[in-house]
């Protein structure tokens, strides 16, 4: 089927460019019929983007070696679950599934708005195809997934065994969905500013995929951060590495435009920030997409080095050139159409909250790409971490908090003082006595100053929320008395577009109140430890019981049980464990291959609570075992050859009985050198962390994709109010405007 | 030879491009369609209903005097309404 795929990519590659001709010509002439048939371009490149999806996760699940891809990514010991994943872990397979969620995403929009947005709609077809053209000609012409090889090896090479985590089966299809989704309000601010119909409807129609590719995005970027803080075996889970960026970078700058789009639409303002917004959060998302795969900075993310520079930086340098280009043809249209009334306004709130976060994104641009400016001016390539970013980004980040605890309390357009009175008393407050007993408390947090006010911040946000949703609920219920889990469920549902921002802004509070405390309170040991050994981290003992050892025939998993106590009273018992997988490098010899350490990773014994995580993780050294793996090695090295030379003059049924022979005794051996790691265990290094409150991390992030569900959930009258609105025209004269309805 | 029946798939999915892709170049007449002036303006009414909404809710909330709010109101609605005459103007003059 290989031939198949090959020719569905070609196809999709001829239609996205027909459907891109079809749609610029039906805009420009009028014509109907070519913008339907550019638009049915569109579904047609989902259709074989979806076909030739299937038949290479069809390859992976076959583990049909003739396909290079499989052969590089997988083996036949590779777990099902994690096989279908391996399709995107290649650089092949993940333009794949990139233009197969374009493509699905690209029909969703048209076809939601296929009776609407009628000028605006052929150009961003064009360029959502434009999107779809060039990802399949690098499919085509660059990274073929469909390569076949005419001899096909035995065995696969195998998946990344930092790969083997069920988050990564879900991480990148987050990701991808969080990038495609961003090229379609692109697209349509792009059409918007080509037609120069810049008025609400544009935005009206792409608000929920902007919301859409926020939620995707940050779900991708939390699952990552799971996925390195549970595997990558260093403790954390955020390092500021380039891909990370990457993501982050284009998430900010959606989240900014979600906020402003609303000022736009009540206001008329900010336009030419808003279409600045949008466009630079897709050239964002493409740039993301190039630097997993260009290997142009070092990050553990990325694909290394590849011949997909040139096109990327092309494609990068239009949408720059072209965005700009379009803003300034159109900054007459682009004026505001009306002025900010009051500094003390929700509108004001969020044009500082943008500043903010495009503050952030510069930031984060400027100190991720220094590396390459560095060399570019110096010719040194200069490395930064972590601490490059924290005294920009920590202020900025308590700056966020704050606009985000305003922002719900205050009314669009003006306020009087003593409305702000009303609204502030009661979270200024909490804010204040959530510091004074933080100060107060002893040994408590008081000497991380930055931290002490992200929780008195957070303590101010919480209880804005809060409060913002008990006066909702009694405003309710004093028109439809109902109960007040009712009244909430019932406010929630009729006003999801504010009340799910709040708890997104609730979510933040808490995420960042698990960021400040685990990154300003951690206690890390790093030790040595024979069985019997203790640790002291932040109070707590840390006994090595045990060592722990299995073979399979997928791994070698070298262990520790840890007994964690505190006060003489047992807290719990972890287990980690270094993993060792098969490797397919020759000079490793027959028994060496499953003691190669760069074929290894962490599984790390984690002790999660509310409070505080017990994180530890082992990495087993392999040196003392060096001696008995060369001696295996040399004893295989001489004996398989002539195994394999009498098996040659065997019949098939024999020949198959001696070589697997030969490979049970080398497991045998394996499994006897493997088991020394227990009966004599050698000192082994473990890394030890306290970490407090991380859990709120994850909670932060529940309840931030809860609250963005919420609000991007249709609302249900306004779906009914449409469905049973009649086709034909109203009768002469306006409707009535909406008369007051319970809140 | 194993190669003719994906052959033969390719050349199915050929044609079922052709016909699909073709199909609105072979119609006889195209559907009507609504005004892009009107579907802009009725954009613009459904984010005025919506601001009406919020400001009453804010209002409800004591986020709001009822100063503020009769006077925002009175404004809001006016906009309103005016969005709604455009609506009709664009409409009529369409017709």
């Amino acid at each position: 089927m290989a031939l198949v795929g090959r020719a569905l990519l070609i196809l999709a590659l001829i239609v996205a460019l027909y459907g891109i001709g079809a749609s610029v010509f039906g805009a420009r002439t009028g014509r109907r019929e070519w913008i339907d048939s550019g638009r049915r371009a569109v579904y047609a490149l989902a259709g074989l983007a979806t076909l030739a999806f299937a038949i290479l996760e069809d390859a992976f699940f076959r583990s049909d070696f003739s396909y290079n891809v499989v052969a590089q990514h997988s083996s036949t010991t590779t777990p099902t679950f994690y096989k279908l994943a391996a399709a995107w872990s290649s650089q092949e397979g993940s333009l794949l599934l990139w233009v197969f969620l374009l493509s699905v995403w690209s029909s969703l929009i048209l076809f939601l708005t296929r009776r609407k947005v009628r000028e605006i709609a052929p150009y961003a077809t064009a360029v959502l195809l434009g999107f779809g053209a060039f990802f399949t000609s690098l499919a085509v012409f660059f990274a073929n997934p469909f390569a076949t090889s005419a001899t096909p090896p035995a065995e696969g090479a195998g998946l990344d065994p930092l790969l083997l985590h069920p988050s990564m089966m879900i991480h990148p299809p987050m990701l991808y969905s969080g990038y495609t989704l961003l090229t379609i309000p692109f697209a349509f601010a792009v059409g918007a500013l080509i037609t120069g119909r810049l008025g609400a409807e544009w935005i009206s129609v792409t608000r929920r995929f902007a919301l859409a590719a926020w939620l995707f995005l940050g779900i991708g970027i939390l699952l990552g951060a799971r996925w390195s803080y549970t595997e990558l075996g260093w403790g954390g889970y955020w390092a500021w590495d380039p891909v990370e960026n990457a993501a982050l970078m284009p998430w900010l700058c959606i989240t900014a435009f979600i906020h402003s789009i609303m000022i736009q639409e009540k206001r008329g303002m900010l336009k030419v920030w808003n279409a600045s917004l949008v466009l630079g959060a897709g050239t964002l998302s493409i740039l993301g997409t190039f630097l997993v795969r260009s290997g142009i900075l070092n990050s553990i993310h990325a694909f290394g080095a590849s011949t997909l520079g040139v096109p990327f930086v092309t494609l990068i340098g239009a949408m720059v050139i072209g965005s700009i280009a379009l803003i300034v043809w159109r900054r007459e249209q682009l004026r505001s159409d009306a002025r900010l009334e009051s500094l003390w306004s929700r509108e004001a709130v969020f044009l500082f909250q943008n500043m903010v976060l495009v503050a952030m994104v510069l930031v984060v641009f400027w100190i991720t790409f220094f590396p390459l400016i560095s060399e570019a001016l110096t010719g040194t390539k200069v490395s930064v971490g972590p601490p490059a970013f924290r005294p920009f980004i920590v202020p900025l980040a308590l700056m966020l908090v704050l606009l985000s605890g305003i922002g719900p309390i205050i009314a669009w357009r003006r306020v009087t003082l003593a409305n702000l009175r009303r609204g502030f008393a009661l979270p200024v407050a909490a804010g204040l006595v959530t510091l004074i007993v933080l100060v107060l408390v002893p040994g408590g947090p008081s000497s991380r100053p930055f931290a002490l006010i992200m929780f008195g911040l957070a303590g101010f946000v919480l209880a804005g929320v809060v409060q913002e949703l008990w006066r909702g609920v009694s405003a309710r219920r004093a028109i439809t008395h109902d109960a007040v889990p009712l009244a909430l469920v019932g406010l929630i549902r009729r006003n999801r577009r504010r009340y799910g921002g709040y708890i997104v802004h609730a979510g933040l509070a808490v995420l960042l109140v698990g960021v400040a405390a685990s990154s300003s309170f951690q206690h890390s040991q790093d030790v040595l430890l024979s069985p019997g050994q203790k640790a002291h981290v932040d109070g707590y003992t840390i006994r090595y019981v045990r060592p722990v050892e299995s073979v399979s025939d997928q791994k070698i998993a070298f262990g520790a049980v840890l007994n964690v106590s505190k006060g003489g009273k047992h807290v719990t018992t972890v287990t980690t464990t270094r993993n060792f997988y098969p490797s397919q490098d020759p000079n490793d010899g027959l028994v060496g291959k499953f003691f190669d350490s760069a074929n290894s990773d962490s599984e790390v014994g984690l002790d999660a609570g509310l409070r505080r995580d017990i994180w530890t993780v082992i990495n087993v050294q392999t040196a003392p075992l060096a001696g008995l793996i060369n001696q295996g090695n040399n004893v295989f090295a001489k004996y398989a050859p002539q195994v394999m030379t009498q098996a040659a003059t065997m019949p098939p049924a024999r020949a198959q009985q001696a070589m697997n022979a030969l490979w049970t005794e080398r497991d045998v051996a394996v499994a006897e050198i493997a088991h020394r790691f227990v009966t004599h265990p050698w000192k082994t290094e473990f890394l030890l962390i306290v970490d407090p409150l991380v859990t709120w991390i994850w909670l932060g992030a529940l309840i931030i994709g809860g609250g963005g569900l919420i609000a991007l959930w249709p609302v249900p009258s306004l779906a009914r109010r449409r469905a049973a609105a009649p086709k034909t025209a109203r009768p002469s004269g306006p409707p009535p405007v909406p008369v007051r309805e319970p809140a | 030879m194993s190669s003719l029946p994906e052959l033969l798939i390719v050349l199915a999915v050929v044609a079922g491009l052709v016909l699909f892709i073709s199909a609105p170049l072979r119609r006889l007449s195209p559907p009507p369609e609504e005004s892009a002036d009107v579907a802009e303006l009725e954009a613009a009414r459904e984010a005025k209903y919506r601001e009406l909404r919020d400001a009453e809710l804010d209002h409800r909330t004591g986020k709001l005097s009822d100063e503020d709010y009769a006077e925002l109101d009175t404004a809001l609605r006016a906009e309103a309404i005016e969005i709604l005459r455009g609506i009709d103007r664009a409409t009529i003059e369409r017709q």
